[in-house]
Formats: structure tokens, sequence, C-alpha cells
């Protein structure tokens, strides 16, 4: 549904995108991940025929942004970091006013109208102006603005930005409800929002992409050492003393490292790694029944998005 | 055009939502009400010591003396308020970031630009067209010539329509409108004062310098003569402002 090959965006002064390629298959959610300045606004304004791109080549729902602009525009919704809103006019009004703009013939128009309302929970704002309402409506009239005309291709730029708690999961689930019907490309630095949504996520730093790929393999991929979280228990009214079992922990073979952690009530607890590709699970089962314990907890730690994105966006500065 | 349409209903109704389109209307108003009662009141004066004269003095022409006058004035009146009219076109959709919004759509420069300048048009014609309540009364009380007043009205609509041109044109440069109002003011009053160069100076340049003056263009048709050259003067300054503004809003996408 979108391919990008070799995409860049230069200035005078700076290149906010460099030598940018990749692919989106119809029907997915991919999440854009980068931080602040990183050139996900840019990438996501040249898909919207919003900027040219210096060099390079976009393909939107079929169509070249630079040689069929109108073909894109008519087959992209687009919501911007801040909502387009018009702050004297009413919900309902807006809301007409884009759909005329997108193409919807006047016949269609009141039930398209009606219908995103719904969708985004704006039905019961149509009749109040826009500069009256809170930055969660606002954000969903923006969302709703972006959907009316039923896109092929939706783009989202920080779609979550400044809204509450609250607010945030309602919006994550109405962009969920989305996919499907709809290819959507949507940008964050917030990454438990790409996890909670996105099933590809492309990650973007200094203009350029460090990692493009499912958010379970991308987590999976950069863990080549194993971490694991086990508690351990003494049999009996005996009691424990910690540092004698983390000594005992770290003799296991295949263990680098063992951290303590806040010990519940006569639970202990530790957070182990493994040396590059070991598997250490079953060593540090026996290891600790072997010792007269109760092994009472054995997890695995799955690497957080976090980390994987500070893993890669850090190396990516140390070339520099 | 459908999309002309759609521009030009958002804009006319963003004038008539916010005090703008008011407050115009009620100061034009204002305005013109007075230069026509000023120049009754002197026509009255002076047809009255006219007659104590016996009628020998000079014609009395209400045309002359009280219509030409008074459009004049009111082509004054509109050098100072359609900078307020055009101020907003652009400069508030860059600021607000409602520009992504038109720009993102299917439809065309072009479109969203003769969309907002035929609404700003609009709103400068029904600001004119309170004037016309003065003019009419006119109609009770003598017999003007009615050919005057619809040249001298065309005359400040196509002056207007090419200071709204140029105006949207400077919308597109900036965010702020304060700075879109200043900078159409003084554009369109250096278009004004052009023809002072050939008061003193009688070269070519000179000469061309004054033709490009919009005063110089507009004598004739509040005299009731419609020169083609005065049309085609205003037209191609129209059609150079709007020319203008799509350079301009396609070179904002390069830049921004």
């Amino acid at each position: 549904m979108i391919k990008v090959e070799g995409l860049s965006k230069r200035y005078a002064r700076n290149v906010a995108v460099d030598n940018v390629s990749f692919e989106v298959q119809k029907g997915q959610i991919v999440g854009f991940l980068g931080p602040n300045g990183a050139g996900k606004t840019t990438t996501m304004r040249i898909l919207t025929c919003f900027l040219p791109p210096t060099a390079g080549t976009a393909n939107v729902a079929g169509y070249d942004v630079m040689r069929q602009p109108m073909e894109v525009k008519r087959r992209i919704g687009y919501l911007p970091e801040t909502p387009p809103l018009y702050p004297d006019m009413e919900v309902g009004e807006y809301l007409e006013f884009v759909g005329r703009l997108k193409g919807i013939s006047r016949s269609d128009l009141p039930r398209r109208v009606s219908d995103v309302a719904e969708r985004c929970a704006v039905a019961d704002v149509r009749k109040k102006l826009i500069h009256k309402l809170s930055k969660g409506y606002r954000q969903r009239v923006g969302l709703a603005q972006a959907i009316i005309h039923n896109p092929d291709v939706l783009i989202l730029d920080e779609p979550t930005s400044g809204l509450d708690p609250k607010q945030i999961t309602e919006t994550r689930a109405l962009i969920k409800s989305l996919a499907g019907d709809h290819t959507i490309i949507l940008s964050t630095h917030i990454l438990p929002e790409v996890d909670f949504i996105c099933e590809q996520v492309v990650i973007i730093s200094k203009g350029k992409i460090v990692a493009t790929d499912s958010v379970h393999n991308l987590t999976n991929r950069l863990r080549g050492a194993e971490s694991i979280t086990i508690g351990v228990e003494p049999r009996g009214a005996a009691t424990l003393d910690a540092a004698f079992v983390q000594q005992r922990l770290e003799q296991v073979s295949g263990v680098s490292r063992v951290l303590p952690r806040e010990s519940r009530d006569r639970r202990l607890m530790f957070d182990l790694e493994s040396l590059q590709g070991r598997s250490i699970r079953g060593d540090v089962a026996r290891a600790v029944v072997e010792s007269g314990w109760d092994l009472t907890e054995l997890r695995p730690v799955a690497l957080s998005l976090e980390e994987v994105f500070l893993q890669l966006t850090g190396t990516e500065q140390a070339h520099d | 055009m459908t999309n002309i349409l759609t521009i030009y209903r958002k804009e006319l109704n963003s004038y008539f939502n916010s005090p703008i389109a008011y407050m115009v209307m009620a100061l034009f108003g204002l305005l013109a009400g007075y230069f026509f009662y000023v120049y009754v009141a002197i026509f009255v004066d002076r047809s009255s010591q006219s007659q104590m004269m016996g009628g020998q003095s000079f014609p009395m022409d209400v045309n002359e003396w009280v219509i030409r006058q008074l459009l004049s004035n009111l082509s004054v009146i509109g050098l100072f308020m359609i900078p307020m009219l055009t101020m907003r076109l652009f400069a508030e959709e860059k600021r607000s970031g409602t520009i992504e919004l038109l720009t993102t759509s299917p439809v065309r420069d072009m479109e969203i630009i003769l969309g907002k300048w035929l609404a700003a048009l609009t709103l400068y014609a029904s600001v004119l067209a309170i004037s016309g309540f003065s003019v009419g009364t006119l109609f009770l009380y003598g017999n003007p010539d009615v050919a005057p007043i619809l040249t001298g009205y065309l005359g400040l609509l196509l002056q207007g329509g090419s200071l709204l041109a140029i105006g949207t044109f400077i919308s597109t440069l900036t965010r702020n409108q304060i700075i879109a109002a200043f900078a159409t003011f003084a554009v369109s009053l250096l278009l004004w004062v052009l023809d002072w160069v050939s008061a003193y100076e009688t070269a070519a340049w000179a000469k061309v310098i004054g033709y490009m003056s919009v005063i110089t263009h507009f004598e004739p048709f509040a005299k009731g003569v419609i020169d083609s050259k005065d049309v085609i003067f205003y037209l191609s300054l129209i059609f150079f402002g709007l020319f203008m503004t799509a350079r301009s809003m396609e070179s904002l996408r390069w830049r921004a």
C-alpha cells in the first residue's frame, strides 16, 4: 500500500530525512518511532504530498506522490501533530467542510458526517464551537476529519500527544478499531504506544531508519542474552542470607550477572542475565533446588521496546 | 468549481462568524455616511448661492459635486479597509496549521486562492453596497445620471479586486496577521501615490511609473468612462496578484 524508496529531504543546513526506504502492506498498522526531531513528521509530510522530497520516490495507494499528488490526496487521511481545526466553526460544520473538500458527494455527506462523529465519539458536541472543546475532543475531531472520506491510507502524526491517560487509552482503542479497513501509519515517541497498537515498527533516528521489523521480532532479535527473574524461598522455618544465595547463583555456569531485587516477606528476588547465547533456566532451577531451597518463581524478562530503542539509537549515536 | 465554492463559503462564513465583517461594515457605513452628508451639505450651500446669483455662476451637477467626490473618497477608505480583509486569508491558516489540511486535500492551489479571493471580494462588495443607500436617496430628491454611478462602482470593484489580490499574496508570506495587514497597506499606499512622480517629472520612466498608479486608472470610472486600458490594467493587476499567490504557496512547500 505504501512503498518508499531512497527518500531524502535536505534543507540548506541539515538533512531531515536521509535515504529512507520501507514498505507497508495493506491493512497494517505501522508505528514510526523516534525521538523528537528524528524526521518522522517530515517523512509523513512527504507521504501526504505536503512537502516534496529532495530525492527518492514514495508510492502511496498505487500513486506517486510527486507525479500524481491529486490521486494520492484523494486516498489519504492525515492528522497532523496539531489537529487542523478552525476554532470559529462548529464541529458538524467543520466536518461538512472537510467532507466537501475531500470530494464527498452532496448526497453522501450527511451520512458520512454522522458516521464519523459517531465513530470518533464527537456526536454529542456537533453543535459546539471547536474552540470550546477540550483537548481530547479536539483530537477526536481531528481523527474524524482524517477518516471522513474513508481513505485507504491513514497517516497520524503523534495522535495521542498531549492527552490525559484516559483519553490516550480511548484514542488508541479507536485507532486500533480502524485497522483492517485502513492502512495506518502513526508516529510517536512513546514506546508503549507502538507496543500496544502497532504490528510493525519503523525506528527512525536522525533521519535514518535504524530498524524495521515486527514488534515481536525486533525484541527477540536484539535479545542475544537471556534475562530472567527468579524467586527463592527457604524450606521450612529457616531463613536465607541474600548474599549467600547471590553467591551460589553466580557460580551457575552461563550466568553473567546477578542483581538482587526487593524481597517480599521471605521470598528473595533476583534478576539474572546469561552470557551471550546461553540458556540458563534449567541450570539455575537445578542449582536452587539442589541447595535445599524452593524455587517459587522463574520468569523470562522480555526486553522492552524501550531498551531496544535505546540500544538502537544509542549505537547510532556512537558512530557519529 | 465545487472546490472553489467550498473554500469560498468557508471563508465567507469565517468573516461573518468573527467580528471582522460587522466591524468593517459598520465603520465603513459611518465614514461613507459622513462623507455623503458633507458633500450634500456643500452642494446644497453652493446651489443656494448659485440661485441667489440667478443661476449664472456655474452649472450645478449632482453627479459632479456629490457622487464623484463620494466615490473618490470611498476608494481611499478601501485603501485602509482592504488590508483588514486580506490579512488573515493565509497568515491565519499558516499559524494554526490548517494550511496542512487544505494542501493535503484533493484541491488545487488555485482553487484555494480563488475561493479566498472571491470571498474577500464579496465582503468588499457588500461593504460598498452600504454606501449605495446614501446614493439611492439622491434619486428621491433629484435625478442624477445612473451611468457614472454604475461605472464608478465598477471601478471601485476592480480597484478593490486588485488590491485584494495583492493583499492575498502578502498574506501567504507571513504567519503574522499584523505584518500582513501593514505590508498590504504600505504596498497599496505606494501603488496609490506612484502618480505623484508625474507631478514634477515628464520623462518616460515617470510616465511608466505614473501609469502603474491605481488612482490614475480609477479617475475615468468615476467620471463615467469605461476605458479598456483601465479595465485591462486592473485585470492584469488581479491576475498578477493571484499568480504571485500561487507561486508563493508552491514555494511554501519547498521551504517549509
